[in-house]
């Protein structure tokens, strides 16, 4: 049963929960961001180890976060009907914008200290090397929903905006690809993700068929 | 024998001067010492050793190259080794109860003499010398290692190889008690890697037994590994338990899983690329966290040395 629209407004969701998650997103950004400082010699901060290959290090935990943020915004949908609780929908333009920021941070940490701005390379890769073609497409993908991810875009886009941003299960899908074609063995981390999104996408046409079928009799 | 031109090395790859001076002072400090005896065995830079030497070992110069060294930190707390996990920090973690003494190594295959010798009986006749080798992923990042060991080629006539020992396999430990990530089925295991006959005996070609002047640590393959410093790292056979000399080309590991981006020769060769990577460039570990990136160089390096070995081949089609 979808929650009834005269519920009153929750305030705890605009002043404690948002701020407070927008803070636990920041955290994997000023964990790379502090220890490239670290490192860099700006500042000594203690827990801020990047390891031996500092670069890999950020581009992959800047990249999976990129895919968590993905998967926990298409999560708000199935909790926010499973728990009844609408309120839900009003932390998810945050944690897609996320997904977009990691995957943005993701691609200049690729183009910046991992490629040395080395356009011709960065082409030469999305051009030659499929898992870095889908890696980009997921991010182009990204840009037309950070576009239309606004109040105002969503009124004048009207039903219209539902279906083009339809376009996240997509891009889900890209990135996990992305990440399993990158590795050379052992496929059990993005294993793990594909079968998280699959339960993600599933939920989704069980519940289409069950509304058509509630519909039709 | 000129390693590298002049030209070619960058500043920042100098040993700095006041390290350099600090090296010539330990080491005219232990010949007033009268330590000279002990076989002029070298005392490396304080920061980067985790303490004095335990080998005796010579310094080979003309098989070094002078680029600087990567920390023993960094070397042993970055690399691929499955049998421990598939992490590159993994190794550093799975690794540290792994047991490489006692051990042995039984030589198969077309030689005179075969059977099981104890690492002492492998290891007792060859004077140990410290090598700089450039290191090279096929991952495309780099380091440049300090190993100590003694020439491959050296080891291998002892066992008599016969006219019709055209390859040299060598296997690595399986133990999935001792080796976690062999508990997991990454990698067809044991891994499995071979060089031809040509290149194992050439002197470039290393049996490393050490690191920094210790005894090599159980992450980079103790007790003993190859080391081709003109292969991609995984040519080399790590935790070596068997080596067997074959008439036919052997098999190699990463071979098996992928043929169509693992070849049996695996030299580096910055035109042929990975068909997921390119090989056209590396990425310098330990360097600065921008701007690390440097050309490979054919043969990483080492054309001068090892090309002839080659000649002829196609190596776009024997990559």
């Amino acid at each position: 049963m979808p929650p009834s629209p005269r519920r009153p407004v929750d305030q705890r969701y605009r002043y404690l929960y948002k701020p407070l998650i927008f803070a636990a997103c920041l955290i994997p950004f000023l964990g790379c961001a502090g220890g490239i400082l670290a490192i860099s010699g700006f500042a000594r901060v203690p827990g801020f180890d990047l390891g031996v290959d500092p670069v890999r290090f950020v581009l992959d935990t800047l990249g999976k976060t990129a895919i968590n943020m993905v998967l926990i915004t298409l999560l708000v949908t199935p909790v926010r009907e499973i728990a009844g609780n609408a309120n839900l929908i009003r932390l998810r333009r945050m944690l897609g914008l996320f997904g977009f920021f990691y995957a943005l941070m993701h691609f200049i940490v690729y183009a910046g200290p991992f490629q040395d701005l080395s356009w011709y390379a960065i082409a030469k890769d999305i051009l030659k090397r499929p898992f870095i073609t889908v890696g980009f497409l997921a991010f182009l993908l990204l840009l037309p929903l950070v576009i239309t991810s606004t109040n105002k875009m969503m009124r004048r886009l009207g039903r219209r905006w539902r279906t083009l941003h339809r376009l996240i299960y997509l891009i889900a899908m890209l990135a996990v690809l992305h990440f399993w074609k990158m590795l050379k063995s052992d496929y059990r981390e993005p294993l793990i993700y594909a079968c998280i999104l699959a339960v993600l996408l599933g939920w989704r046409v069980w519940r289409r068929n069950r509304t058509r079928q509630a519909l039709a009799t | 024998m000129l390693i590298r031109k002049p030209s070619d090395i960058k500043p920042s790859e100098i040993t700095s001067e006041a390290i350099f001076l600090q090296r010539r002072k330990l080491l005219s400090g232990a010949m007033a010492g009268g330590l000279l005896a002990a076989g002029g065995s070298m005392v490396r830079a304080a920061d980067s050793a985790p303490s004095a030497p335990t080998l005796k070992f010579k310094d080979n110069a003309q098989y070094s190259v002078t680029e600087k060294p990567n920390t023993f930190e960094e070397i042993t707390h970055y690399n691929n080794f499955y049998e421990f996990g598939t992490d590159k920090t993994d190794p550093a973690e799975n690794a540290g109860a792994f047991k490489p003494k006692p051990w042995s190594v039984t030589i198969a295959g077309e030689a005179e003499k075969t059977g099981t010798f104890t690492f002492e009986d492998i290891i007792k006749s060859h004077p140990l010398e410290e090598r700089i080798y450039r290191f090279l992923c096929v991952e495309a990042w780099s380091m440049v290692i300090p190993w100590v060991g003694f020439p491959l080629g050296d080891l291998l006539k002892r066992f008599g190889p016969t006219s019709k020992a055209k390859y040299v396999e060598f296997t690595t430990l399986l133990d999935p008690k001792q080796m976690p990530g062999q508990r997991s089925d990454t990698l067809p295991w044991p891994y499995v890697e071979g060089l031809r006959v040509d290149e194992a005996m050439h002197p470039l070609a290393f049996m490393v037994v050490g690191l920094y002047g210790r005894d090599l640590p159980n992450v980079d393959g103790a007790p003993l590994r190859t080391m081709a410093p003109w292969k991609y790292g995984f040519k080399n056979g790590k935790s070596i338990v068997k080596i067997r000399f074959t008439e036919t080309q052997p098999r190699n590991t990463w071979n098996i899983l992928a043929a169509n981006e693992y070849g049996f020769y695996g030299n580096v060769n910055p035109e042929v690329d990975h068909p997921r990577w390119s090989q056209a460039t590396e990425r310098r570990i330990g360097g600065s966290f921008f701007g690390a990136r440097q050309k490979t160089l054919m043969f990483n390096g080492y054309a001068d040395q090892v090309a002839s070995l080659y000649q002829g081949m196609d190596l776009r089609r024997d990559f």
